[in-house]
C-alpha cells in the first residue's frame, strides 16, 4: 500500500509543473517591472526636434502631474495609440510630454506629427537613446505618470487605449492631483 | 572530378565563413584592455528588447545604443560593477543575464541543489531497502526455526 503512493509520484509532479507552467503561460514577458518607480525623473535636457524652438528637459515636469510619452514615427504601436493621445490633448485631461526616441532621420518625427497631428506640449529628441535609457525603456510607445514633484508613479508598456487610460491610467492621475 | 572539385570548393566555404558579429566596427574602443572589459560585460548584459541574447549577440538598436553606454562608462574609467549598477538602476535585475544571489533568487539557485540531494537520497535508500531484503534472504535460521525444520525433518525420516 505503501509503495502505490510511490506511483503516484510522477503524475504528481506532473500535475504540479503542468499548472505552474499554465500559470507561468498567461504572464506577458514583455510586462517588466520598472527599475524607476517611486523615484525621481532622471534628469535630462534635450535637444528640440527639428523644427520646434524648444525642446523638453527634466525641470519641465514640475509642479503638475504629466505623461511622458517615448514615441518614434517608425513605431506602428504609437501611431495606434495616437489618435488617443490627441483625444486627451483636446479634452486637456493631462499634459502630455514627448520623447522622441531613435528618429531615423531629422525632420521624420516632424513631418510624421504634421501628418497625424501633435498632442505634445513639449518634445524632447532623443536621437541615441541617452534618455530613454536613463528612463529604463525597453520598446515604444511606453509612458509614465510623473507626479508633481517629478517622481515617476507609473510606467504603461504598450499603447494607451481608452479603456487602459479609464480603468488603470486616469485613477492614478486623479490620485496624484490630490496629493 | 567534377564533384571532388565541387565537395572540395563547399568544404572551402563552409571553413571560411566566420560567425556575424552583432558588434560593429565603429563601436570598438582603441584599447583593447578596454574593449575585452566591454566585451566581457556585454555578455552578461540582457538586450531588453529580444530578451534571450546578450547585448553583445543583439542586432537590436536599443542594444548597440547600451553597448555604446557600457564603453563611455569604462572610458570615463568606472569599475565593471558600476557599470552593472548603471544599468541595473535603470532596468532592474532583469538586465542582467545571470540573477543575482538575494532573497528572492534563492529559490532558483538552491533548488537544483535540494533536488540534487533528493536524488541522491532516494538512490541510498533504494539501494540500502535492496540490501536489506538480500541480508534477510541470507539470514541464518533462528533457534526456533531450526527446532522446527529438524521436527520436520525428523518425522519425515523416522518414516
Amino acid at each position: 500500500m505503501k509503495q502505490r503512493i510511490f506511483y503516484l509520484l510522477p503524475l504528481s509532479v506532473f500535475l504540479i509543473l503542468a499548472i505552474y507552467f499554465a500559470v507561468g503561460l498567461t504572464k506577458d514577458p514583455r510586462r517588466l517591472p520598472s527599475a524607476l518607480i517611486d523615484r525621481a525623473v532622471p534628469a535630462f535636457d534635450l535637444e528640440p526636434i527639428q523644427g520646434h524652438d524648444r525642446g523638453f528637459k527634466s525641470t519641465d515636469l514640475l509642479g503638475q502631474v504629466s505623461l511622458v510619452n517615448v514615441f518614434g514615427s517608425w513605431c506602428v504601436a504609437c501611431l495606434a495609440e495616437h489618435p488617443f493621445l490627441i483625444e486627451l490633448k483636446e479634452t486637456k485631461a493631462i499634459p502630455i510630454y514627448g520623447l522622441n526616441w531613435r528618429e531615423t532621420s531629422p525632420d521624420a518625427a516632424i513631418k510624421w506629427l504634421k501628418r497625424h497631428g501633435d498632442p505634445y506640449t513639449l518634445i524632447g529628441n532623443d536621437a541615441d537613446s541617452r534618455v530613454a535609457i536613463d528612463f529604463g525603456v525597453t520598446g515604444a510607445p511606453e509612458s509614465f505618470i510623473v507626479d508633481k514633484q517629478g517622481t515617476v508613479r507609473y510606467k504603461h508598456v504598450g499603447p494607451i487605449y481608452p479603456d487602459i487610460w479609464e480603468k488603470t491610467l486616469l485613477p492614478i492621475v486623479e490620485a496624484l492631483r490630490k496629493e | 572530378m567534377k564533384t571532388m572539385r565541387k565537395l572540395f570548393l563547399s568544404l572551402l566555404f563552409v571553413a571560411i565563413a566566420f560567425p556575424a558579429f552583432a558588434l560593429n566596427p565603429d563601436e570598438v574602443l582603441k584599447d583593447p584592455v578596454l574593449e575585452n572589459r566591454a566585451r566581457e560585460l556585454s555578455k552578461e548584459i540582457r538586450c531588453v528588447v529580444c530578451q534571450n541574447q546578450s547585448i553583445d549577440d543583439s542586432d537590436a538598436e536599443l542594444a548597440r545604443d547600451l553597448r555604446i553606454v557600457v564603453r563611455e562608462r569604462l572610458v570615463e574609467g568606472d569599475s565593471d560593477d558600476q557599470v552593472i549598477e548603471f544599468l541595473v538602476t535603470r532596468y532592474g535585475d532583469f538586465v542582467l543575464l545571470r540573477p543575482p544571489f538575494q532573497a528572492s533568487t534563492y529559490f532558483l539557485w538552491l533548488s537544483p541543489v535540494f533536488i540534487l540531494f533528493l536524488g541522491i537520497f532516494a538512490i541510498i535508500t533504494f539501494f540500502k531497502r535492496k540490501a536489506d531484503s538480500i541480508n534477510s534472504l541470507a539470514d541464518p535460521l533462528s533457534a526456533e526455526e531450526e527446532k522446527r525444520l529438524k521436527a520436520l525433518l525428523g518425522s519425515e525420516e523416522s518414516k
